[in-house]
Parts: structure tokens; C-alpha cells; sequence
């Protein structure tokens, strides 16, 4: 049974952590590929890449998404005419733009979305959302965000739509009550199942950021009481605060106790009855501690080593290391947010290494002198990690399953433990 | 700009990128912001290699281009050079780089580094990635090969008797479909006619081996896409003969070692007569008789769509009603091709253009690349990958060469597999209402599931309305292409006759029968003119 006693974040006495910062060549990928989960998320949205042959490579092949019939997503290929300033860059997006509607009339929403290439050409695609909105509106709507590498890495692509998203947020009346918005996307799935305990709690109304469908964008005003799903939406966050939303600081929704803590943070905002709040999720965190318990025998006193990827690494180390029993050698991540991870940065050991940003050569060696159990690691160092005979967990399977909640604290753990009974059965 | 939902091709640097992994002490230096590193993992996931590619990326951001990125590309160099002691480095930019102009090749020789450092000239917004590659080794191999070209016109020496001849292959390279296999085949080919391969690159070769590349008699560019440039450049420089069959399937083998037989002054009348190859007499024999006239539709880079045209039509009797390729470099090869089959080329890069193609011939068969693949799921036409780009499921763990006599062994059974069985074919057509045995059920030998039924595709409507006539629906590519006089409209009893038709022959039948209607501008189909067409145009 997991207890109830979580440790509360204390700001005030909590000494900042050691974080090693580094330069160098980072293995991680742009913001472009958040594309590759948002396409789907948001049912009703297109999203357009600005940029050149490498920016739709790397999305058909970051994730092997050629599974989907007709993706809702494209790119708009700059070639040398564009550059030579033979075509107008403007008109020819805005030819792009009208093919790809007219093939596509169910689109709702439209991200024209920056990168790279369009940075350092600096086009300016704020305006041009801005010019496209203009002549197709009320059908469709046309917003903007960068996913480039230059300025986002990886999950960062997420932050930068929402955020994008959070201006046209209708803005809640004046007299509205209180209302929870739960930001970052979830799987469909999660998203069902803490609604019906928010509900249970007796908190609502609670709306979720990104919505299924871009026509049922959630209201924001200062009645917005806010809780983070997901660690990597720093400006997200910002913007929310700017339209009077109140953020909710809590643990991530990671492992039975993330999950309870994130959970509390709004049952307190609401002032539900600790009693209560017992009650409710009593049996969700019973049928959590059975599922881990049975993982927790595999993974108690093994070791894990994170290289940057997602930014949910510290959350992540936090589970494994308090409710798996796992000791963390270094977690690395792209970025760390103070702030958001505060309560997850309360909970890891005051020793705790980090690292920010990533020489991924120097990383590599610091790994293999380390020996980890586990290597927690994107793609493209995975296969090259396992020959050289340690085991790893591909990073963006972190992201691509249902891990939040109650219900996915096994799966979760169970994501770590398979790489190491894969190769316990393949040894023997 | 061009509007692209996926794309056959990456930019050059990942040619590039091809030929630096595919070598063995080569270290690439490129240029490029963060999140170009996705691309390790086409090698390390897609091919699984069991090492990361050679590639130091610079990963430079959006701070730093208001700064020194060429400093930043210094360091990235200099570090490379030492942590990974490369015999020679190639360096570059990536599409991003390449803007900001910071000169990398200027900027590597001023580090005067100890080694061969060939600098990249990749335009990667009119270039792709097989002309990438091509230019890569190009530059590699005259950048190390060159110092030791004899005087211009100098002859070779003639061979010392009872010496064999040695030919290089060129070409293969890392993530390349087929490739590992292909040139083992090649190399057991040619030791039995009594040639020896005397380096292989780039795959497996060193910095030194590519030095000599002109030692060999002769040149095999197994892949032109990649390998033509160089290959031309060494036979002129280094007085080789160059052999130009790419040995695809049983015909092109034969030519194969016809050629490099007489370029080596062997006789392969032996081996020609006694062929290591099951695949002739597998075609010929009874069972493939339901092969015959099977219209395929061909769509790959320019040397596989045409050695699977030729395969295709000569080889297993079928019938090539479309033919293209991605590769625009070699258009003018793959138009002659065409002309070979009565037909016009597809020459694009536009996946949307490929699928209306497809849609509007309505093959039996699709062999193309891993988009072909997905096309033709949606339309449930049967398909065989014949072609990079590929997935993972392309590089299987068992031996499947393409080229050679094995390689036509793989090509029959690969391309018949995914058909119906002959048998079966004529079970469907005669009781076609078996609840278990219907359309929907698909090849009992493919396993369930696995459906051919064809989802949203405009030329297999849902006969949502029986007793209205139905409004025939335009295949895709209508929009573009002229507009029919009449429309044809089908009354709903021949709608009813043309589902009793087995779904594999159904989109030929509508097709056929619509093109009949049009052409004798019959307003209304009817179950009389479906037969009509059928005796006009035979099965």
C-alpha cells in the first residue's frame, strides 16, 4: 500500500541541485517531432512544416509513422526558387496552403509550423497565420509555432504548439466558476480514466489542453486553476499565467505516488476532504502497488542511466528510484525546469546527479565507465549501446505509451523491466 | 515549394552520410543544428547497426548564429579527428548550414589536419539523397584514387598469363536495399567464372582501398545511382573496362557475365549453359500459369523499376502497365525503358501523383518501394518492395540477394507470393458467395486478417444504393487529367454483376468496362454492356 505521507516541496529549503551543463553534439530530435503525436491528438488539426526535405524526412522516419493512411501532417518544401527570390516565399505558401485545404476540407485547424530553414531565412509565419486566418476563417484557423532545432528540442515542439494555442483560448466570463485545466497530452485513454476521478473527488469542470477536437478549445480565465501533465511546457505554462490562470505546483503524474501527489495538488485547491480524497483513491492506489509490486522484485537495487531526451527524466528517476527501489547515476535532460520539477527534484536524493544540455561523446564514455543496468536512450544510440552489451530502454517509447496514472504505474515500471528479462531469457 | 506528404528520397547529406558509414575509417564532420542527428537512427534502427555512424554533428543553435558557428565547427573537427583517428574526413553542411555559408572546407584546411580532408558541395534544396551519395563517393574517390592515376592515355599493362583478372564493385553502401547481399552474390558469381573482386566499396572499404581503386582490371558500378559517377571517372583515368549490366533477374545475369567474362578474356559458356538458377523452370511451369499477362505496376530508383520491368514482362509473363521512377537524374533510362512496354514513364517525386497513377490503372500487382507498399494497402492491391527507400522488414536476417542467379530465386518467390494462388483464383470466381470464402477473406495463404478489401479508394465504391443507379466515382487522377465527354453511369443491376466479379480482376473490369462505354458513348452501363466490354477485351 502505497502511504499517503508524500513529502511536500519546500522551495524555500531545498538546496538547488548540481547540474553538470554541457555543449557539444546533442543525439536528440527537433521540435518538429512532436508533430508525430499531436497529428493525432488533435483530430481535427493539420499541421504544416515550413522547411526542407531533411524536416519531412526526419518526421516520416523518427517514428516510422508511414503506418497512418493520409497523416495530417505535410511539409511545404523550400527549394532554390524560394531562396534565390525568384518565388515569393508568401505566395508560395499561401499556393500550399490553398491545395492542401481543398484536398482536406475536415481540417479545422492549421499549424503552420517553423523550422530550421525558415528561421534562418526568416520568414515570418506569425504573419502569414495571420494573412491565411484572414481569408479562412470562420472554416479554418491558421496558427503558427517553431519546431525547429535551432530553438526547441524534442518535446519542446509540444510547448511550443500549446503555447501558440493558448491566445485563442476564449476567455472565460467574468462570473465563471472555478475550473480545472489539465495540460499536456495524454492518451485518450488517461484522459478518461482522471477525468472519472476527478469527478469522484468532486472536482470539476475539468478541461483538457490539447482538446481532441479544435473546435472544443477550453476557456481560460482567472477561475483557470492549472494542473502540468507533462514536464516540458515552460512557455505553455507562461502564456497561461498571462490570461490569469493559476498553475497547480505538484509532482508528475508518474508511478502510484506521482500520481497521488498530482492528484492532491487539485483536491487541495478545491479543498477536498483529506478523508475523502483517501477514499477515492484507495482502490486505484491498491491496484497500483499490486501491479508494481510484481516489478519492483526485477528492478529493486538496479541502476539507470539517463541520456537527454524527452524531459520527463526527472520524474522518471524519481519513480524508478522511489518506488522501484532503482538508483539513478546521472539523469540527463535537454532542459530543467526549476520550477515545474521542483516537487519531483524534492523527492530524488540530495546527491542526485544531473545533467543539462549533452556532449554526447563525453556522455557515452561517463555510461560506459558507469555500467548502468539500464541506459535509458534515444534511437539512435540504442542499438550501438546493446551491442557493446548494455541493456537500454528506448526513450521514446516514454512517450509514444500510456505511462500517467494510476492504471499505467505497472506498464510503466513493466517498460523498464522488459529490457532486462529480454535479456535474462535470451542469456539463458 | 513543394507541398509533400512523404518523400521517396532524404536530402544529399544523407547520401552522404550513406557512404561515410558504409566505409570503414572514415569520419564525416557535418555541419548542422539540432535535430539533424534523427538520421543515425535510419542506420542503427532502420538497418540495425550494431555502431553509430561515423557523423559528428556540430549541433549548433539559434544563440550561437549571431556568433562564431564557425568556430564551433572548428572545434567539432579538430575533437572528431582526435577521438576517432580517421584516415581521411569528409566534411560538410547539412540544408540549414548550408545557409549561414560558413565555408566548412575552408574551414577544415585551415586545421591542417594530418589526414585527406574531402570537402562537400551538397545543394540540399535542388538535391536528393542517391545524388548526394553519388557525388560523395565521387569526390572521395578522386580525392584518394587521384594522387595515383597514371599519365593521361596510359594503357594497362597486360595481364602476366595464368593471373585472373580483378574487378572492383562499387557502389553498395550502408542502408542500401539489398546491398550486403547483393555483393556477396556478385563476389561467388564471379569466383566461379574465375574473376576475383579486388576491393568493394564504399561497403566494408578502407581510406587505402579506395587509394586503389585503379588497381583492378575492371569496374562493376552495381548501383549507377551511386556508383556511375565514380565508376566512369576511374575507367577513363585508370584504363579499366567498364561493365554496365546490372545483373537483375536471369536475363540481365547472363548478359552480366557475358560482359565481364569478354572483359576479362574468359569463356562462361559453362556456366551460362549450366545456370545455378530454379527460377526459369519455376515460370515455366504449369502452376505459373495463372501468372500470365498479371498487369504490374513498377515504381522504384531507375536501375530496379527498369530491371523489374524487364523481370516482369520477360521473365514471368506478365503485363508492365506502369512503369516510373523517383529518380530524375536517370529519367532519360527509365522513358527508354517504357517505350519497351508500349507506355510512358512516370518520372516523380510526388507520392500523391504515384498513388493517382496507381488508382487509375488498377494493377494486379504493385512493385515498388515502401511507399508502393502503402499505396497499395489502401487500394488492397497485392504489392513485393523491389526498391529503396524501405523499411525495417526490408533487411531481413536471412540471405535475400536481388541480383545474381539466387537473386532471381528471391525475386520469383517474392513477387508471386503476395498474388492469389492459381487455384484459388478460379474457386473465387465460381463461388464467390462462400461466407468463408468471399472477397473480404483474402489469399488463404497469407494468413488472417490480412484483407484485401479496399479501404476509401474511389474506384471501389460501397454499393451503398442498389436500386439507384450509380454515378461511376472518379478515380483521383480525373482531376487532373482531361475530362471524359460522357460520364457513364452504371445501372445498379451491372453494379450488382461487377461485385460478382473476384475483387483482384474488379477495378479491371470497371475500369475496361467504363473506358468500352465511353469510347462507344454509351450513357448507361448495363449488365449487357459489361459482357460487351468482357468480349471486347478479353480476361
Amino acid at each position: 500500500m502505497a502511504t499517503l505521507d508524500i513529502q511536500k516541496p519546500d522551495a524555500s529549503c531545498a538546496n538547488p541541485p548540481e547540474i553538470l551543463r554541457e555543449r557539444g553534439q546533442r543525439e536528440v530530435f527537433c521540435g518538429l517531432t512532436g508533430i508525430i503525436w499531436l497529428h493525432r491528438k488533435i483530430q481535427d488539426a493539420f499541421f504544416l512544416v515550413v522547411g526542407s526535405r531533411t524536416c519531412a524526412h526526419l518526421i516520416q522516419s523518427a517514428a516510422g509513422v508511414m503506418i497512418f493512411a493520409e497523416p495530417r501532417f505535410a511539409t511545404a518544401i523550400i527549394d532554390e526558387r524560394d531562396l534565390a527570390g525568384l518565388a515569393d516565399a508568401n505566395a508560395e505558401l499561401d499556393r500550399v496552403v490553398n491545395r492542401l485545404l481543398e484536398r482536406r476540407p475536415d481540417i479545422k485547424l492549421l499549424f503552420l509550423v517553423g523550422s530550421c530553414p525558415s528561421e534562418v531565412i526568416k520568414l515570418d509565419l506569425s504573419r502569414a497565420a495571420q494573412r491565411l486566418s484572414r481569408s479562412f476563417e470562420p472554416r479554418v484557423r491558421v496558427l503558427n509555432y517553431s519546431g525547429s532545432g535551432i530553438e526547441t528540442t524534442f518535446t519542446q515542439g509540444e510547448d511550443a504548439c500549446l503555447a501558440a494555442l493558448v491566445p485563442s483560448l476564449p476567455a472565460a466570463p467574468a462570473a465563471a466558476p472555478r475550473e480545472l485545466l489539465v495540460v499536456g497530452a495524454l492518451a485518450d485513454v488517461v484522459e478518461d480514466q482522471f477525468k472519472r476521478i476527478f469527478e469522484r473527488l468532486g472536482i470539476g469542470p475539468v478541461r483538457f489542453m490539447p482538446p481532441r477536437s479544435a473546435l472544443d478549445l477550453p476557456q481560460v480565465g482567472p477561475g483557470t486553476h492549472y494542473l502540468l501533465a507533462q514536464p516540458f511546457l515552460g512557455d505553455t505554462a507562461r502564456a497561461l499565467d498571462d490570461r490569469g490562470a493559476k498553475w497547480l505546483p505538484a509532482a508528475f503524474p508518474l508511478g502510484a505516488e506521482g500520481t497521488t501527489a498530482w492528484l492532491r495538488a487539485a483536491a487541495d485547491a478545491w479543498g477536498i476532504d483529506p478523508e475523502h480524497f483517501g477514499a477515492v483513491t484507495a482502490a486505484h492506489r491498491a491496484r497500483a502497488e499490486t501491479a508494481l509490486a510484481r516489478y519492483r522484485a526485477k528492478l529493486e537495487g538496479k541502476s539507470v542511466f539517463f541520456f537527454p531526451d524527452s524531459q520527463l527524466e526527472v520524474p522518471l528517476a524519481r519513480f524508478l528510484a522511489r518506488e522501484m527501489g532503482m538508483r539513478a547515476i546521472e539523469v540527463g535532460t535537454p532542459y530543467l525546469h526549476r520550477q515545474h520539477l521542483a516537487a519531483d527534484l524534492a523527492l530524488l536524493p540530495a546527491d542526485q546527479a544531473y545533467s543539462e544540455g549533452q556532449h554526447v561523446d563525453n556522455q557515452l564514455d561517463r555510461c560506459r565507465a558507469a555500467r548502468p543496468d539500464i541506459t535509458v536512450c534515444g534511437l539512435g544510440l540504442a542499438n550501438p549501446l546493446e551491442a557493446e552489451g548494455l541493456t537500454t530502454k528506448w526513450s521514446i517509447e516514454l512517450l509514444f505509451t500510456p505511462i500517467q496514472g494510476y492504471e499505467q504505474a505497472g506498464d510503466l515500471a513493466e517498460l523498464f523491466a522488459r529490457p532486462l528479462e529480454r535479456r535474462a531469457r535470451l542469456a539463458a | 515549394m513543394q507541398l509533400t506528404v512523404w518523400t521517396y528520397e532524404g536530402p544529399p547529406h544523407v547520401g552522404a552520410m550513406r557512404i561515410a558509414t558504409a566505409l570503414e575509417d572514415v569520419h564525416y564532420v557535418l555541419h548542422a543544428p539540432q535535430g539533424d542527428t534523427y538520421a543515425d537512427l535510419l542506420f542503427t534502427m532502420i538497418e540495425r547497426r550494431a555502431k553509430r555512424p561515423p557523423v559528428t554533428y556540430t549541433t549548433f543553435q539559434a544563440r550561437d548564429l549571431g556568433g562564431d558557428t564557425a568556430d564551433l565547427f572548428k572545434a567539432a573537427a579538430r575533437e572528431a579527428f582526435a577521438r576517432f583517428k580517421p584516415k581521411a574526413m569528409l566534411v560538410g553542411a547539412s540544408c540549414t548550414a548550408e545557409l549561414i555559408q560558413d565555408d566548412p572546407g575552408g574551414l577544415a584546411k585551415a586545421l591542417a589536419l594530418p589526414i585527406p580532408v574531402v570537402a562537400l558541395e551538397l545543394p540540399s534544396y535542388q538535391k536528393k539523397e542517391n545524388w548526394g551519395a553519388s557525388e560523395t563517393f565521387y569526390r572521395l574517390v578522386r580525392a584518394l584514387a587521384g594522387p595515383h592515376a597514371p599519365a593521361p592515355g596510359t594503357k594497362r599493362a597486360a595481364r602476366a598469363p595464368g593471373v585472373r583478372a580483378r574487378c572492383n564493385l562499387l557502389g553498395p553502401t550502408a542502408l542500401g536495399f539489398r546491398h550486403r547481399d547483393d555483393v556477396a552474390e556478385i563476389v561467388k558469381l564471379l569466383d566461379s567464372i574465375g574473376i576475383d573482386v579486388d576491393i568493394v566499396a564504399p561497403l566494408g572499404a578502407t581510406a587505402a582501398d579506395i587509394a586503389r581503386l585503379g588497381d583492378a582490371d575492371i569496374c562493376v558500378p552495381l548501383y549507377p545511382e551511386i556508383a556511375g559517377q565514380a565508376a566512369a571517372w576511374l575507367a577513363k583515368t585508370f584504363d579499366q573496362t567498364l561493365v554496365r549490366t546490372v545483373p537483375i533477374g536471369v536475363g540481365a545475369t547472363r548478359e552480366f557475365v557475358a560482359e565481364i567474362a569478354a572483359a576479362a578474356g574468359l569463356d562462361a559458356s559453362a556456366i551460362l549453359a549450366d545456370m545455378p538458377t530454379r527460377a526459369p523452370w519455376y515460370s515455366k511451369s504449369v502452376d505459373s500459369n495463372y501468372l500470365t499477362g498479371k498487369r504490374v505496376f513498377v515504381f522504384g530508383d531507375a536501375t530496379h523499376a527498369i530491371a523489374a520491368a524487364r523481370i516482369a514482362a520477360r521473365e514471368l509473363g506478365f503485363t508492365v502497365v506502369g512503369l516510373g521512377t523517383y529518380s530524375r537524374e536517370f529519367a532519360r533510362e527509365v522513358r527508354e525503358a517504357a517505350k519497351l512496354y508500349g507506355i510512358e514513364a512516370l518520372i516523380t517525386d510526388d507520392y500523391l501523383e504515384v498513388e493517382a497513377k496507381v488508382a487509375e490503372l488498377q494493377p494486379e500487382l504493385v512493385l515498388g518501394t515502401q511507399m508502393e507498399r502503402h499505396i497499395a494497402k489502401r487500394q488492397g492491391v497485392p504489392c513485393a518492395v523491389i526498391s529503396a527507400p524501405v523499411h525495417v522488414q526490408d533487411f531481413p536476417a536471412r540471405y535475400s540477394p536481388q541480383m545474381g542467379f539466387e537473386g532471381a530465386n528471391v525475386l520469383f518467390d517474392t513477387w508471386v507470393h503476395p498474388l492469389m494462388m492459381g487455384l484459388e483464383e478460379h474457386l473465387l470466381t465460381m463461388f464467390r458467395g462462400d461466407f468463408e470464402f468471399h472477397d473480404g477473406a483474402g489469399s488463404s495463404h497469407l494468413g488472417a486478417g490480412k484483407s484485401h478489401a479496399p479501404a476509401n479508394v474511389s474506384a471501389e465504391k460501397p454499393a451503398a444504393a442498389h436500386d439507384t443507379p450509380i454515378v461511376v466515382a472518379a478515380p483521383a487522377a480525373a482531376a487532373s487529367a482531361p475530362t471524359a465527354p460522357i460520364v457513364p453511369v452504371w445501372a445498379a443491376d451491372a453494379e450488382k454483376e461487377l461485385k460478382k466479379i473476384p475483387f483482384f480482376v474488379r477495378g479491371k473490369a470497371r475500369r475496361n468496362t467504363e473506358r468500352f462505354s465511353v469510347e462507344r458513348g454509351v450513357a448507361v452501363i448495363t449488365v449487357e454492356t459489361l459482357y460487351d466490354a468482357k468480349a471486347h477485351f478479353g480476361r
